[in-house]
């Protein structure tokens, strides 16, 4: 029973980081139809600008999510005007290939700069410890990050439904026409959705590597393919399906590392990927929308 | 021209290229260490070609090709051990062991296209791309691939010649593929699904048909690996040598298997030069990839194909009008 609590704990712990991660897949593909796969290197930028801040400049850990966040926001929106604006009606293998390349770009341009070897993320002093319930320990970064990804879903939320800057992306997400007929300014409306979705994954990315103490280049390749699994398994394109999916995925894959095997994990996430694929294609809160010609 | 005259036209044109590479190496320019360079230039042809008939003629984003590859080295490698006692020539049991691989790869290729493919989007992409992860995780953890160390066993041998050969297979039997009813039905999933489907294209089935023929060859490009290092590395196997063969054919052109080869000679002979600057050869090839998709996203030769019957048809005209100036269609190119 311990352990299964304790796997619990684990899985919403990683959990969390992987819904953060997953609204930002699932924002860019509601709103512009992509994949992202440079999302998860997003993720890795995260973390080296958070590992840099501390490190380099000496700030506290706030300070340093807050500047990870907020320069990945701009990379973020950077990549899009780059890359994926000047591909905007081209057909969507082409914006797939590229996000491929930007993918790549980001990964081997930090693997020259920095190295490939795995940097170290020094520990927080004001997160050692843990509390105790009993015999099972919840630790101060496990409460840490939990709390901060809920605070921050349930922020997105406020802004997606409240404010007029959500309501545009709402439109646009709908349809891009018609939210330009009625004076939406769409590109705009996209690059802030890539800014918010590049934030979140910043702080994911700063979490992550405080989780696992390490920072590298290829960081953000396997828990951004999961992520995506994530966004997947509850809905592309629907905020609440993402995290829902980020916690399930989190628990199924904290779960099978705590009862089947460590090394069959990945393996195990990808095979749910699959079986949801084929029974419920459109997720767990997805609708099934018919295709018009 | 008849149809018997271009099939030996383009018959002869295989073998003059093919003696033209042993003038080469009689004559030294290309020696032992080039001649292991081009093989491996050959494997990456068979395997970016066949990852064009998924993702060019298809029209479906495949990243999971090194997954199939490795399905086929393990395949062919274990076949080959198994089939040791028979003792049958070398060769045949070379050429059976590569198509077991590639029909155990083409076998996965079916368990994995049938729930992707019956979704329109971009599943597929990240399906495989799971898939391949999948793949590497299992040859790591069972017990007969060897695990991380490797596979080292008894393995046929590969040599230019026989890699020449294979190449020359894959392409004429992928090419004739694509001509086919077969090939125009895919091509027109690609240009467009819906369409397709209204006028009587079974799509569901030409998808899979096609991704399955995909990793066979896939398979087979695996076991020739296997068969020509003599050992298996799964760490070669990584999602990079996936997007590796998928460069190689966005540079030489989705819908051009010509392309496809010369973009593959191209990289192959680039690597060996930027072989310095190692650590910023994918840097440069991930900016490559992004410009190519902004600027020419048809890539080298688009949906152009090289070949020999163009080419004597280009040289006939060129003698029998050398006096007209103004011919400068590059006949050569024969547009589909």
């Amino acid at each position: 029973m311990n352990v299964f609590v304790q796997q619990v704990i684990n899985g919403i712990h990683v959990g969390s980081i992987y819904a953060l991660i997953a609204l930002g897949y699932t924002m860019v593909y509601g709103i512009v139809r992509l994949i992202n796969f440079a999302h998860g290197d997003i993720l890795m930028m995260g973390a080296y600008f958070g590992l840099f801040s501390i490190t380099i400049f000496n700030l506290p850990f706030g300070a340093a999510i807050i500047v990870a966040m907020l320069v990945c926001a701009v990379f973020g929106m950077l990549i899009d005007i780059i890359a994926y604006k000047p591909l905007r009606n081209a057909p969507r293998i082409s914006a797939l290939i590229t996000a491929l390349g930007v993918s790549l770009f980001l990964e081997n341009l930090f693997r020259v700069l920095f190295g490939a070897e795995p940097k170290k993320m020094p520990n927080v002093s004001s997160l050692q410890g843990h509390i105790s319930i009993g015999v099972i320990k919840i630790s101060y970064v496990t409460v840490l990050t939990v709390l901060l990804s809920i605070i921050f879903m349930v922020g997105l939320q406020f802004i997606v439904k409240k404010t007029k800057i959500g309501k545009a992306m709402r439109s646009v997400s709908e349809d891009k026409e018609a939210a330009r007929l009625m004076g939406v300014n769409v590109n705009k409306t996209i690059s802030i959705t890539f800014a918010l979705g590049s934030a979140l994954g910043a702080l994911g990315g700063v979490l992550y590597s405080v989780a696992y103490y390490q920072v590298e280049p290829y960081m953000g390749m396997m828990p951004g393919l999961k992520a995506f699994v994530a966004a997947v398994l509850g809905g592309i394109g629907i905020i609440p399906g993402a995290m829902l999916g980020g916690f399930v995925m989190g628990l199924v894959e904290s779960l099978s590392i705590g009862y089947i095997s460590q090394s069959w994990s990945n393996a195990i996430v990808f095979g749910i990927l699959i079986l949801v694929l084929l029974f419920k294609p459109a997720g767990i809160l997805g609708k099934n929308v018919r295709e018009k010609v | 021209m008849k149809k018997w005259q271009e099939y030996g036209t383009t018959l002869i044109g295989i073998i003059l290229l093919y003696i033209f590479l042993i003038v080469l190496m009689a004559v030294g320019l290309v020696n032992g260490y080039h001649q292991g360079v081009l093989v491996l230039i050959g494997i990456n042809v068979i395997a970016a070609t066949s990852l064009n008939l998924a993702t060019g003629y298809l029209g479906q984003l495949a990243l999971g090709h090194a997954g199939f590859m490795a399905i086929g080295a393990y395949t062919a490698a274990l076949f080959m051990q198994m089939i040791k006692v028979i003792n049958l020539p070398v060769d045949i049991a070379l050429v059976a062991a590569l198509i077991v691989g590639g029909l155990m790869a083409a076998f996965f290729g079916v368990i994995i296209g049938i729930p992707a493919l019956r979704l329109r989007g971009d599943y597929l992409g990240i399906v495989t791309l799971g898939f391949g992860e999948i793949i590497k995780n299992a040859i790591f953890n069972l017990d007969f691939t060897g695990g991380a160390r490797g596979y080292r066993g008894y393995l046929g041998s590969i040599n230019l010649t026989k890699m020449y050969i294979i190449v020359a297979i894959v392409l004429t039997v992928l090419f004739l593929l694509i001509r086919s009813r077969h090939g125009r039905a895919m091509i027109s999933i690609k240009e467009d699904e819906i369409a397709a489907e209204a006028v009587g294209v079974p799509t569901t089935f030409y998808k899979i048909f096609g991704f399955a023929t995909s990793a066979f060859f896939a398979g087979i490009a695996g076991g020739t690996l296997a068969f020509y290092q003599k050992m298996i590395d799964p760490k070669k196997f990584t999602f990079m040598y996936s997007v590796e063969i998928f460069i190689i054919v966005v540079l030489g052109g989705m819908g051009s298997i010509t392309g496809t080869v010369v973009a593959a000679v191209i990289l192959g002979v680039l690597n060996e030069f930027l072989h310095v600057i190692d650590q910023w050869r994918l840097v440069i090839y991930s900016i490559l990839l992004v410009i190519m998709m902004i600027f020419r996203p048809e890539g080298l030769m688009g949906s152009k194909e090289f070949s020999f019957v163009g080419l004597v048809k280009w040289l006939l005209k060129k003698m029998n009008k050398s006096s007209v100036g103004d011919d400068k269609d590059s006949a050569s190119l024969e547009v589909k």
